[in-house]
Order: C-alpha cells, then sequence, then structure tokens
C-alpha cells in the first residue's frame, strides 16, 4: 500500500484537491482510502463516502491535531491495510502553521492557496519547507503576476519540491499531480519505528493541563513573556 | 555545480554579492544577516543556539542543503538559453468516448491568436491544460503537444521560474494591498529582470492605453476598476511574463479596449489562446477551435465573410462602450443612427 500525507492550513483546499486527485487515480484502475484528521469538527468524510471511497475521520478534541496524529497514524495505517487499498490518503490541517505529520520516507503533500497572501510561505514552518509536493491552489482568483510572485517566494523556501497549481474547482492539475503521487514500488505494511521530519514544539504549560486562570501565580512549566519594552522585539 | 563546501566559507556579503538570488532565499527562510554581512555562511549558522533554530522551526542542516539547491537552480535558470517557441502543434487524442479526434495537427505559431469555443463543460481546460503541461499521450486526452515542431523537455514541468504558460483568468481580482507600483516591483523582482524602473514604466503607459479610465503608479490595486485590472494584468502577462504562450479565459467587455489588448500580446511576440463565448472575441482569432465531448471537433478558418461580420460587431461594441460611457457621465441617451 502506498501512504500519503496531505496537509495544509485550513480552507487551503485540501480536500478538493484530494477529491480531484483520486478521480484520476481510480481511472487507473488503483484503490484508495481516506482518513480526515481534524479537531472539533468535519463534515468532509460526507464529501469522501459521496465519493465513493472508504473513510475514516479522526477528530482530535482536546488535543493537539498534530500529536493526535502522531499517536494514530500507526492503528491508520494497519486500517488501511485491512481494507486492501492501493493507496490510502492522510488530511489533517495544520492548524498552527508550524508543526507537519509528514514521517520521513512517507511521501509528504503540502496544499495552500495563492489568496493567503505572499508572506505566507514565511509563516509555514516545516509542513510547507520538509514536504515533497506542494500544490498550489486558488489561482484561478489571482493574477498571473500574483500566481508567479507565490510560487517563487514558496520555491525559495523549499526549492526541492515539485511544485504544482491545482484548481480544486475545476480539476486543472489533478490530473498532473496524480501522476505523482503513486508510486508501484512503494509497499507500507507499518509505520511502526518511523521517524517524524520534524519534532513537535516542546510545549507543556498549566494551559495544556486545563488551567483557565490568567495571572503569574497560575503560570507553570513551559511558560515565555513577551519583551515589553519600548522596542518592538 | 556549486557545493555547499563552496558556499560555507564565503562571506555573506561576498555571497550577496556574488549571486544576488542568495537575498530572497534569506529573507523567506527569515534569515537576518544584517549584522553579519563579514561573517562565513557557515559561522553565521554556528552562532545560532539549537534552541533558536527549533524556536524558528529550522534546521540546520535543510538550510544548507536547500540553499545549495537554490543557487544551483537559479544559476542554471538564468545561464539557460531561452529556446524561443516559435510554434506550438497539438497532435490529435481521443474525446470522452475514446473516438478520434477530428483533425490531424494544428500548429499555431507566435503572434498568432487562436479562439477556443463549445459549451461549458465541453473539455476547453482540459486542453488548456494539456497545453499547459506539454501532454505527451500522458493525459486522459492522450493527445501530444510539441514545442517548435519537436517533443519539448519534460523536466521542466515542475519549474516554477520556466513556465510555458501564462494564464489571465475570468476573475481578475488582485489580492494584494499594494500600490500600482510596489506590485510591479515585487513581480519584476520574482521575474529578476535587470532594469525594473523601465519595464515597470512601459507597463504602466501600455496599461493605461488599454483602459478607458487613466490610473496612475500609487492607485492602490486592489482600487483599481474591473476594466482597469484587466489592463493592467494583460500589460504585465505581455511585458514581463516570460512566459511564450498566453491562455485566457474570456476578456469582459467593459472598461478595455480589447482589440488592443490582444494586439499587445501579439506585438510581444505570444502565442494566444482565448476561451470565449463572445462572438467579436472568436472572430478576431485567425482560427478557432470548436470543442465537443471533451474533444477538438473541429478547426475553423475565420474568413473574409466572417471578417465582415466582425466589423458588424465592432461596430455594435462601440456602440455599447459609447452609452455606457455617456450614461456615467451623466448624458441622457438618444438613438444613434
Amino acid at each position: 500500500m502506498n501512504l500519503i500525507t496531505i496537509s495544509g492550513p485550513p480552507s487551503s483546499g485540501k480536500t478538493s484537491v484530494i477529491i480531484k486527485t483520486i478521480e484520476a487515480v481510480r481511472q487507473r484502475g488503483l484503490t484508495v482510502g481516506i482518513v480526515k484528521f481534524d479537531c472539533l469538527y468535519t463534515d468532509d468524510d460526507i464529501l469522501y463516502e459521496k465519493a465513493g471511497v472508504p473513510v475514516k475521520k479522526g477528530l482530535s478534541g482536546s488535543l493537539c491535531p498534530d500529536h493526535y496524529f502522531a499517536s494514530n497514524i500507526e492503528e491508520v495505517v494497519r486500517w488501511g491495510n485491512v481494507k486492501g487499498v492501493d493507496m490510502l490518503i492522510t488530511e489533517s490541517a495544520g492548524l498552527c502553521n508550524r508543526c507537519s505529520p509528514y514521517l520521513v520516507g512517507i511521501k509528504a503533500i503540502c496544499v495552500i492557496d495563492n489568496l493567503s497572501g505572499i508572506n505566507t510561505p514565511k509563516k509555514i514552518g516545516p509542513m510547507l519547507k520538509t514536504a515533497d509536493v506542494i500544490v498550489i491552489t486558488k489561482g484561478d482568483i489571482v493574477s498571473q503576476a500574483e500566481r508567479e510572485v507565490f510560487a517563487s517566494r514558496v520555491h525559495s523556501v523549499n526549492p526541492t519540491a515539485k511544485i504544482i497549481p491545482v484548481n480544486g474547482l475545476t480539476g486543472q492539475g489533478a490530473y498532473e499531480l496524480s501522476t505523482l503521487v503513486y508510486s508501484k514500488e512503494e509497499n507500507t505494511e507499518s509505520v511502526k519505528g518511523m521517524e517524524l521530519r520534524y519534532p513537535m514544539p516542546s510545549a507543556l504549560c498549566s494551559y495544556c493541563l486545563g488551567e483557565t486562570r490568567i495571572g503569574e501565580e497560575f503560570q507553570m512549566g513551559n511558560v515565555r513573556k513577551m519583551k515589553m519594552g519600548e522596542n518592538n522585539d | 555545480m556549486i557545493e555547499i563546501k563552496d558556499l560555507e566559507v564565503m562571506t555573506i556579503g561576498d555571497m550577496e554579492k556574488k549571486y544576488p538570488f542568495v537575498l530572497s532565499f534569506l529573507e523567506n527562510n527569515k534569515l537576518d544577516t544584517t549584522n553579519f554581512k563579514e561573517t562565513t555562511f557557515n559561522d553565521y549558522l554556528e552562532q545560532f543556539h539549537p534552541d533558536e533554530f527549533e524556536e524558528l522551526a529550522l534546521d540546520k542542516e535543510q538550510i544548507k542543503k536547500n540553499l545549495v539547491v537554490f543557487v544551483n537552480q537559479m544559476l542554471s535558470f538564468l545561464g539557460m538559453d531561452k529556446d524561443t517557441v516559435e510554434s506550438i502543434t497539438i497532435l490529435p487524442g481521443v474525446d470522452k468516448n475514446g473516438k478520434r479526434e477530428n483533425f490531424d495537427e494544428l500548429t499555431i505559431n507566435k503572434s498568432e491568436i487562436i479562439s477556443i469555443v463549445g459549451p461549458t463543460g465541453s473539455g476547453k481546460s482540459r486542453l488548456l491544460a494539456d497545453i499547459e503541461w506539454a501532454a505527451n499521450k500522458d493525459t486522459p486526452t492522450m493527445r501530444t503537444l510539441l514545442v517548435n515542431g519537436e517533443i519539448p523537455d519534460h523536466g521542466n514541468r515542475f519549474s516554477t521560474s520556466n513556465k510555458m504558460v501564462a494564464q489571465l483568468s475570468q476573475n481578475m481580482n488582485f489580492v494584494m494591498d499594494l500600490s500600482v507600483r510596489e506590485f510591479l516591483e515585487l513581480h519584476a523582482q520574482s521575474r529578476m529582470v535587470e532594469n525594473p524602473g523601465e519595464v515597470i514604466q512601459r507597463i504602466v503607459e501600455a496599461a493605461n492605453e488599454l483602459a478607458g479610465e487613466k490610473f496612475d503608479m500609487d492607485t492602490p490595486v486592489t482600487g483599481l476598476s474591473g476594466g482597469q485590472s484587466r489592463a493592467l494584468m494583460i500589460a504585465d502577462t505581455a511585458i514581463l511574463s516570460t512566459s511564450p504562450i498566453v491562455l485566457i479565459d474570456e476578456i469582459e467587455n467593459a472598461g478595455i479596449d480589447r482589440k488592443r489588448a490582444l494586439n499587445l500580446l501579439v506585438n510581444e511576440e505570444k502565442i494566444v489562446l482565448m476561451a470565449t463565448h463572445d462572438p467579436s472575441l472568436a472572430l478576431i482569432a485567425d482560427k478557432r477551435i470548436i470543442i465537443k465531448n471533451g474533444g477538438i471537433h473541429k478547426i475553423i478558418e475565420t474568413d473574409e465573410n466572417e471578417k465582415v461580420i466582425l466589423k458588424d460587431l465592432e461596430q455594435m461594441d462601440l456602440i455599447i462602450n459609447e452609452m455606457r460611457a455617456r450614461l456615467r457621465s451623466g448624458e441622457t441617451l438618444e438613438k444613434i443612427d
């Protein structure tokens, strides 16, 4: 089974891109399964069901979605293998733009959109910088110049990735993306023992543990203070 | 090929002098080198505490690796002899039912305009995508695209700086909050042009010739009218974009001189393909492609007869535009004979 991890900021068009891409993948006679990770709510699983693919959703609720991903990916891969699909895609939203659910040796795709602004490549961390393929969506609603500037900035933070524009509405580019995702040689039976491409933040403070009160005496653990001097640093 | 050991020992100042594009790499990776111009790149990275890298969510080895790849890619891009695209040729594939397309080959030369007509969902987007991807019997239509009569190098399919096709889509909005000047400067910078001031001047002049209402360099791009936005985008694509082929998805007939806009593209030696439902645009083209059921159904050359009809259509467009202008200036309309 091929395992593909797809992530990207909320509303960047991940689901639309995936649905258009699996159409092209299935036309080649391959079967696909999807696992959708989100935090509080998603109904994308219904869209996937409509598209006729086996789907599993996982809501992290009160936990950090990326941590939740890391603690569940092993079982998820087992599920995919039991279903017997040729390709298992995990979709997860990078909620704070910092982390990424990518594993060393597993294909990683980041979806970002032209509308998010030209400084976005600077704001997104390992999710963008360590991806193998970067999909840029919503190109049809900005100008050629904006597309070119955006793509060149993405390129400067991740020059090794393949960058491909996809229109999630018309599907333009999805066929081309589908040629990049599947490889006959790859077979992931388990991800046990694999490593994340980049560590998660080392944060654990009283608020992680359920504290709600504001004030210095309630802050414990890994706490950091802003510098409130004259300078903006 | 430059290797990391060559870059590591250079001072950052020297590196920026030798490879000016490194500036954008450092900036976009949030590496502030202001006070380190005399420091070697290696020493610069070494002075970070590991916690600082974690803070920035960066990885030292990754940065080195990316810098080398970036520098080599840029050098090969800048040093590349850009083969001029004299023509593209489409060889037939199949329609949605697997039936062979109804033409033998279609060659489009630079400075030619081809219109694409057909109902929504008939396969116009797929045709445009086939051209963009330089299809080689490896897309659902099984079409083949030749450049200058030959199968092109498919290694450039994912290059961001070397795209064959520029696209002007129907929704022409700007989302950046910048003045016209800043916007064009940014674009010129990403294209690495040598004389940005001159080029920007030329674009704004050209755009103003196309737009019904003039605008200046300090107008915010989000404050431009629909016609002005389209004029600016077309002028910018014609002059600043390096892509030899321009795909246009309809040009709305308001606030812009469409004929001049197309002339501008043609004069810059672009190959122009234009999907349209508008009769005067369809007839301006030298040829038109009729798409049906996912395939090219027919290719029609615009004949003398149609060119006469085009004159009539243009006359009607002119009347509509004139009436629009009068209404806007508060006049009442009278019947035009």
